[in-house]
């Protein structure tokens, strides 16, 4: 495998491919959104319950899609899961910054082991893979349409 | 087989980094042989002129030269005139021509017009718009789990109230090569003239237009070696000469007022504007490099490649080819279990292979098939077992990054 390869395909964005976390609906969710590649047919579905204090307390993902969409989404879950709205607006933004230009030093120590995605940013292509999540969750948490597409 | 030297013809393969280069994306664009790239250098660099209107020698040799790939395309289809010949960008236009002007102005409100399950969103979406806007209803004909047009689901949906039919000759999502004299043949016993979706086909099966007595028959350029941007419409003359006029302008009016105008005969009817001069002339050039090499022997040696691929894929574990047609061209689309198609084409694409990944512009197919997307691996003249055997050790590696 090359360098470059194996940089994408990080042994954990594998591990949570093959067994993706919190992969389920979740049933009267406060606020959700479905996200779309239609070029390349990802399709997920992502379910958030958040509380009075603006907290998610509940996170979920449903749906199709490659290994790095699949895998972005259930990292998603771990990462967001007891956060404010704004600080997850805040580290959904250092995230889409990581895989367009690349993540400053502050925005690594946000992304925590999000940063695995780092590789993305050299296939240009499957940029829009990892951020397809990130972008249902933008549009979940900012309660607008409920659907978007990244074509 | 086709020897070596075909592929040696093609530039690409010689570029350095491209020196272990598996292209097999051919269904999507076929790369271009020297010849075509060559006639379009010396045409802009040392002949270059419009076409038509020109007194002058120059134009007069590029309005012959564009003559020229008009003749070479009647002859390759086995058209009955000249005039049947229309040029236009490639197939998406020439669909939205016949749907645009000759079945929009024909047919009536609750009439149909059948299509297939296996059909590219160009031969769906503007048959939709025209039932949208006359009232009429646009039909499906189902088909097998095997790929294949189910001819019985055809013959159900063919009756009186049917004004059309337009039909794929061979699937770029299956590989199926659709049994269309039978088709045309039906059609033809309901009332309702046909179009032919000939992108897939006119490079590598032959093409007889009279013998198949189908309306229409289009395809594009680009998928057979010569420059993108322009394509051919084929229609009978009678239907060409009645049809409403498509896009309006210069070059296709005979007389212009401000109280009206009147318009040229067919092929001139149809195209408006200053036309692809440069592409048109690649275009004939690539009829020319297509009759050198002789379509018996590109599909004698694009059938065994089919044959070779199929073994070799079917071997791998876990590997399903979406298709099984029995009449099938060098098409073939795959799934493999517990990867999805777009990882592994970004890992073929750094084995050097190139393969399509996707819904292949036929998202009805993948519903067919209960599948988001698949592997296509699409032949042409220039590839060769090598190629192949490159595409099974790249999916080996598919299946270790990924199991």
């Amino acid at each position: 495998m090359t360098t470059r390869l194996q940089q994408l395909y990080e042994a954990m964005i594998l591990e949570h491919n093959k067994k993706p976390r919190n992969f389920k609906m979740i049933e009267g969710s406060s606020h959700q959104s479905h996200g779309k590649n239609p070029l390349c047919g990802d399709d997920y579905y992502v379910f958030f319950t958040v509380d009075d204090s603006k907290t998610i307390t509940d996170v979920s993902f449903l749906g199709q899609g490659c290994a790095i969409s699949k895998s972005s989404g259930s990292m998603m879950t771990e990462m967001v899961k007891g956060k404010s709205i704004s600080d997850v607006l805040a580290m959904k933004d250092a995230f889409l910054h990581m895989v367009t230009e690349g993540a400053t030093d502050e925005e690594k120590a946000l992304l925590g082991k999000l940063t695995v995605f780092e590789g993305v940013k050299q296939y240009p292509v499957r940029v829009k893979c990892a951020a397809l999540v990130w972008r249902a969750l933008e549009d979940a948490l900012s309660g607008s349409t409920g659907q978007i597409s990244t074509e | 087989m086709l020897d070596r030297s075909i592929r040696d013809q093609f530039p690409i393969f010689s570029v350095p980094e491209l020196k272990n280069f598996a292209y097999l994306d051919n269904t999507a664009t076929t790369q271009k042989p020297l010849r075509v790239v060559e006639r379009l250098r010396q045409f802009y660099a040392h002949e270059y002129a419009t076409v038509h209107r020109g007194v002058y020698r120059l134009s007069q040799e590029s309005t012959e030269y564009c003559e020229e790939t008009r003749r070479l395309a009647k002859q390759f289809i086995n058209a009955k005139k000249l005039e049947e010949i229309i040029f236009v960008k490639g197939t998406t236009e020439a669909i939205n021509l016949v749907a645009k002007t000759y079945v929009k102005s024909t047919i009536k409100k609750g009439q149909s017009i059948l299509i297939t399950e296996m059909e590219h969103h160009a031969n769906i979406v503007p048959w939709q718009q025209v039932c949208e806007e006359t009232g009429a209803v646009l039909k499906v004909a189902a088909i097998t789990d095997a790929g294949e047009l189910d001819l019985d689901s055809f013959k159900s949906q063919l009756d009186a109230s049917t004004a059309f039919v337009s039909l794929v000759h061979i699937s770029n999502a299956l590989g199926t090569v659709n049994p269309i004299k039978q088709c045309i043949d039906l059609a033809h016993k309901a009332g309702a003239n046909v179009l032919i979706d000939g992108a897939q086909s006119v490079a590598h099966e032959r093409i007889d237009v009279q013998a198949l007595d189908c309306d229409f028959f289009c395809f594009s350029s680009h998928k057979m070696y010569g420059p993108t941007g322009v394509g051919i419409l084929y229609g009978k003359y009678a239907l060409l000469d009645q049809m409403p006029v498509y896009e309006t302008g210069g070059d296709m009016v005979e007389t212009v007022t401000f109280s009206g105008t009147t318009f040229q005969k067919p092929p001139a009817k149809f195209e408006p504007g200053t036309p692809a001069i440069a592409e048109i002339i690649g275009l004939g050039e690539a009829f020319g490099f297509l009759n050198e090499v002789g379509l018996d022997n590109i599909k004698a040696h694009e059938d065994e490649l089919l044959a070779y691929a199929t073994e070799k894929l079917s071997a791998v574990p876990g590997l399903r080819i979406i298709g099984t047609s029995k009449h099938k061209s060098a098409i073939i689309s795959f799934v493999l279990d517990g990867v999805h198609p777009h990882d592994a084409g970004t890992i073929l694409d750094e084995a050097n292979v190139a393969v399509r990944v996707g819904h292949h512009c036929a998202q009805p197919v993948m519903r067919r098939f209960n599948i988001p997307a698949t592997i296509r691996a699409s032949f042409s003249l220039y590839n060769t077992q090598k190629d192949v055997d490159q595409l099974v050790a790249g999916l080996y590696k598919v299946l270790e990054i990924m199991q």
